[in-house]
């Protein structure tokens, strides 16, 4: 039996097909999961994919830290289910706070929509193991509202724990402070970005690379060594 | 406050001296006095508000339709055609048992005035019409023409319309994957705004927009109406005067992309489950327009309860109901078993649905408020039976004058070092500068499924994971090429478009038009109408591709000045296995670089004339839709059994245009040697159409020749891929940064 991977649908989720796509083509089983369903059917692991849930209004991911779904989510999260939140799913646990700081406009005030380099940064997380440490990446890289932020405390305390898992190579695409673009919590089970591995898992789609891969063959090996 | 009583069908029939404010909602005397004629009495209200809304030039293509019967007079025989003209969208089969619905539309005059709500309800509005054929929206595209690059109002409405097509788009989650941007002085003050878009399924899903089945019920959901968009119709609101109501509607739709997604996946899962009969989007004319073409489409009539419409003003008048454009609004045709599954597909998306009718065995479309029947009207007298006009045209007396201005006569560079200065000058103008300061700001990785998007030649989705299928669309229009002759112009972007769509190896199958006009009531205008019309007509002919829909915008005109004429064509392509496809960049060093096609001495209305000598004038290139049909079925062949690693169509700009992009896209450069018989002015800048340019790996080079030896078509090889410049041996070389800078930094420069 392979590993049960849960991806939330949230109203204005778009990657969520997508990165149901991600993990059947890692060899894991998708579930989907309906953001007004506490019950995650018995998931090993969970994603909360990109988008605009509920339309990013008020704030991104302020409304959707709220689902029912979310109430389990957060308290699994908490007892060391892994929980990867890409994009829009980054801002909703940062708003969860499963993860620290949160994110603002893009510094230019624009969408960008790229292929991004990164270096991962952070190769212990139940998401990178199947990274090597300081590898360069491209993965595609599409938002609005991705500038990290967070007090210099939380900066130096993430830096100090090597929980920042990905910085932006070359070009910070949003002014993220300390070119962060993505990190993980303290056990290392809940990891945030913003880029989107889940477009990169093809070599003809997308950026054409794979390099988004590893994210789902790491948990697909973390849980089936478990 | 005093309010005039309801003017219901019983009060307009007993009071046939009351004077209605037709001329104030658009009609014209005539117009107004055949409602009169056909209702056999003087209208309510609520028929004129109707009538005026759908008997418009946008609704009822009144100056134009004469002239578009030709796109079914003259279609090919295609097999591939499910759905014509005359539904939401066409429907093309495109294999495997799955069908592609693909349209393009324009949203010019709201962009202009508004230009974020403009352009992303014009996003909206194209992907509800998808939808509404039974089709998953896949990718949109977004053809835009703008005034002058550096003119300060461009700066006002270009960024506002590309963070509009992006905020919507982006947000439903769409791949915006084709597109141009074109400057032209003569946008300037009526910029553009088109903006297409396709969907999948398969043939079993297709839905169309009538009202069948006596009882059925009529379903409105989505979004509340509101008073967005009603343009003239508040006239109609027969109060003298009222505080409680705010005075100043706007007239431009306000859109909410997080509403429409909604919207498509509720829809979608309404369609999965069989449970709609018929569907219509609500786009201009709302409500008027939904059920009068739901309800003449189908077999029976309709009862509507106006009471019922969930409203986000509550002190609209029903005229104002009728004639309301509030966007993400879907009207839904379903039997009455299937009723309660439906609003609960609704309930599950936070959608909100309401019955508001029902069909009716008889063919009146009647319409209730408080009780009382304020519309009784036969339904295709207001969806179908317009008027229509066969306006005057007449070939401009200009026209002989500006042909007679040949480009071919300008001074051309006598130097080398003239020649390059030009080659920088051209590839950091504007019009040929990179695009991608637009193009990051569309979502171009959703869904997963993208093989191909701008700046390649065309945009292509896979639709099949297991079997690689997948579709490609182009969208083209040179409006300068149309000023100079519309009907080669029109030709022109036909023929562009489908090469484009065979350059990356898909095989075009079917043709979409948004036709971008001045002012019908000119006569100078309408001829260039109808010609453009004419040879868009025969061109599709002549290459089979078939007319499956569209849109004509007509009125982008300020005063005297009308835009150039601007048809813009859309080309749907299709490809067995997106694996095949063939991209523009430049792949491997060593390659071998050939040119397809016949190079003429063709400057006339050239990115050449325009950039380096600011002209307009003489003969567009001439079109040879054979040879463009030959030159594509050696573009997918060659693409399909792997000849090709990389091609480029040549258009505007030339072959150096078109060599600079595919070097700068793959990070490598190439040589060039000019060929016999042609100066190197011409051999760069020469813009003749069905032309391109492919990289053969040396492997396939014998494959190739042979290949286009047997079928005929001319091929030159004209250099290799190599290095860090692209050099014109004996001429100049250009290093690849040098380029970049030029071609890259242009439109951050103006826009940013």
């Amino acid at each position: 039996m392979t590993a049960r991977i849960g991806v939330v649908t949230f109203p204005g989720s778009l990657d969520d097909r997508d990165t149901q796509r991600a993990i059947r083509l890692a060899g894991a089983e998708p579930v989907a999961l309906w953001h007004k369903d506490k019950d995650l059917h018995q998931v090993d692991a969970v994603v909360l994919p990109g988008g605009f849930s509920y339309g990013d209004y008020l704030r991104a991911g302020a409304i959707s830290r709220f689902s029912p779904v979310m109430e389990t989510v957060i308290e699994q999260a908490k007892a060391g289910l892994p929980v990867l939140g890409i994009c829009n799913g980054f801002q909703i646990l940062t708003e969860a706070h499963l993860l620290p700081g949160g994110m603002l406009g893009n510094d230019h005030l624009h969408f960008i929509c790229r292929d991004q380099k990164l270096r991962v940064e952070n190769t212990s997380s139940a998401w990178t193991v199947d990274y090597s440490a300081g590898q360069e990446i491209h993965i595609p890289l599409k938002n609005m509202d991705g500038r990290y932020v967070a007090d210099e405390y939380t900066l130096d305390k993430l830096e100090a724990e090597g929980r920042v898992a990905f910085r932006y190579v070359d070009f910070n695409p949003n002014g993220s402070l300390r070119d962060i673009a993505g990190i993980t919590n303290e056990a290392g089970n809940v990891v945030g970005l913003m880029p989107h591995p889940e477009h990169a898992v093809e070599p003809l789609i997308g950026s054409g690379r794979t390099d988004g891969l590893p994210f789902f063959t790491s948990i697909l090996k973390k849980l089936v060594n478990a | 406050m005093s309010r005039t009583p309801l003017d219901t069908v019983e009060h307009a029939a007993a009071t046939p001296d009351v004077e209605l404010p037709w001329a104030e909602l658009g009609l014209k005397k005539d117009e107004y006095e055949r409602v009169v004629e056909i209702l056999g009495r003087r209208p309510t209200g609520a028929e004129l508000a109707m009538y005026s809304v759908m008997w418009s030039e946008h609704c009822s293509y009144k100056s134009s339709k004469v002239h578009l019967r030709q796109f079914g007079e003259k279609a090919p025989q295609s097999d591939a055609m499910l759905v014509g003209i005359g539904e939401n969208a066409g429907v093309v089969d495109v294999g495997q048992g799955y069908a592609v619905t693909f349209k393009v539309e324009s949203h010019n005059h709201p962009s202009y005035v508004e230009p974020y709500q403009g352009a992303a309800t014009g996003v909206g509005g194209i992907v509800r019409d998808i939808i509404a054929m039974g089709a998953r929206p896949v990718a949109v595209v977004d053809p835009l023409r703008m005034g002058a690059a550096d003119h300060p109002d461009t700066k006002r409405v270009l960024p506002g319309v590309v963070a509009g097509i992006g905020g919507y788009g982006n947000c439903l989650g769409l791949p915006n994957i084709g597109g141009e941007v074109v400057f032209d002085a003569c946008y300037q003050g009526n910029p553009l705004v088109n903006a297409g878009a396709i969907g999948v399924m398969r043939h079993e899903d297709i839905h169309l927009a009538k009202a069948s089945g006596a009882g059925n019920k009529v379903i409105m959901y989505g979004a509340r109406t509101g008073g967005d968009g009603i343009g003239g119709a508040s006239i109609l609101a027969s109060e003298t005067f009222d505080d409680a109501k705010p005075s100043k509607r706007p007239a431009v739709q306000v859109g909410d992309p997080f509403q429409e997604k909604l919207l498509i996946e509720c829809t979608l899962e309404a369609f999965k489950e069989k449970l709609v009969v018929g569907i219509q989007d609500l786009g201009a004319a709302g409500i008027s327009c939904a059920t009068s073409e739901l309800a003449s489409n189908g077999s029976g009539g309709m009862r509507v309860t106006l009471d019922d419409v969930p409203l986000r003003d509550s002190t609209l008048s029903p005229e104002e109901i009728l004639m309301s454009e509030s966007q993400e609004r879907m009207c839904a045709v379903v039997e009455p078993e299937k009723v309660d599954r439906f609003l609960e597909i609704c309930d599950k998306w936070d959608v909100i649905a309401t019955v508001i009718g029902e069909v009716t065995e008889g063919d009146r479309l009647e319409i209730f408020w408080h009780g009382e029947k304020i519309v009784d009207v036969d339904p295709r007298t207001v969806a179908h039976e317009g008027p229509t006009y066969e306006r005057p045209y007449a070939r401009p007396s200009w026209q002989d004058e500006l042909q007679a201005d040949d480009a071919n006569k300008l001074p051309r560079p006598a130097t080398s070092q003239e020649l390059k200065d030009q080659v920088l000058k051209l590839v950091a103008s504007p019009n040929q500068a990179s695009k991608k300061w637009i193009t990051s700001q569309y979502d171009h990785f959703v869904q997963g499924n993208t093989v191909l998007a701008q700046p390649e030649d065309s945009g292509m989705i896979r639709i099949d994971e297991e079997t690689g299928l997948g579709v490609a669309i182009a969208t083209d229009g040179n409006g300068r090429y149309a000023k100079l002759d519309p009907y080669t112009g029109a030709q022109l972007a036909l023929a562009e478009a489908y090469r484009n769509v065979a350059t990356t190896g898909a095989k075009p199958l079917a043709v979409s038009d948004c036709l971008n006009f001045g002012s019908p009531e000119d006569p100078a205008v309408m001829w260039q109408f109808a010609e453009a019309v004419r040879g868009l007509a025969d061109g599709c002919l002549q290459l089979g591709t078939p007319v499956t829909g569209g849109n004509v915008s007509l009125y982008n005109q300020t005063g005297e000045a009308a835009i150039h004429p601007t048809p813009v064509v859309a080309v749907l392509g299709v490809i067995d296995d997106v694996a095949r496809r063939t991209p523009v960049a430049f792949q491997e060093e060593g390659q071998l670089l050939y040119l397809l096609g016949d190079t003429r001495e063709e400057f006339g209305g050239s990115a050449w004339s325009q950039v380096v000598h600011d002209h307009l004038g003489g003969l567009p290139p001439k079109v040879d839709l054979e040879r463009e049909r030959l030159l594509a079925e050696i573009l997918i062949s060659a693409s399909r059994d792997g000849m090709i690693d990389s091609a480029h169509d040549l258009s505007d700009g030339g072959l150096i245009q078109a060599v600079v992009e595919s070097a700068l896209l793959g990070g490598k450069g190439a040589r060039l040697v000019v060929p016999d018989g042609l100066d190197a002015f011409t051999f760069l800048f020469s813009e003749s159409a069905g032309r391109a340019v492919v990289a053969v790996p040396r492997s396939e080079e014998v494959r190739f020749n042979d290949m286009c030896g047997a079928r005929g078509l001319p091929v030159t090889r004209i250099g290799v891929v190599d290095g860090e410049t692209v050099e014109i041996q004996g001429e100049f070389a250009l290093s690849l940064e040098e380029l970049k800078k030029a071609h890259e930094e242009t439109i951050p420069a103006l826009l940013a």
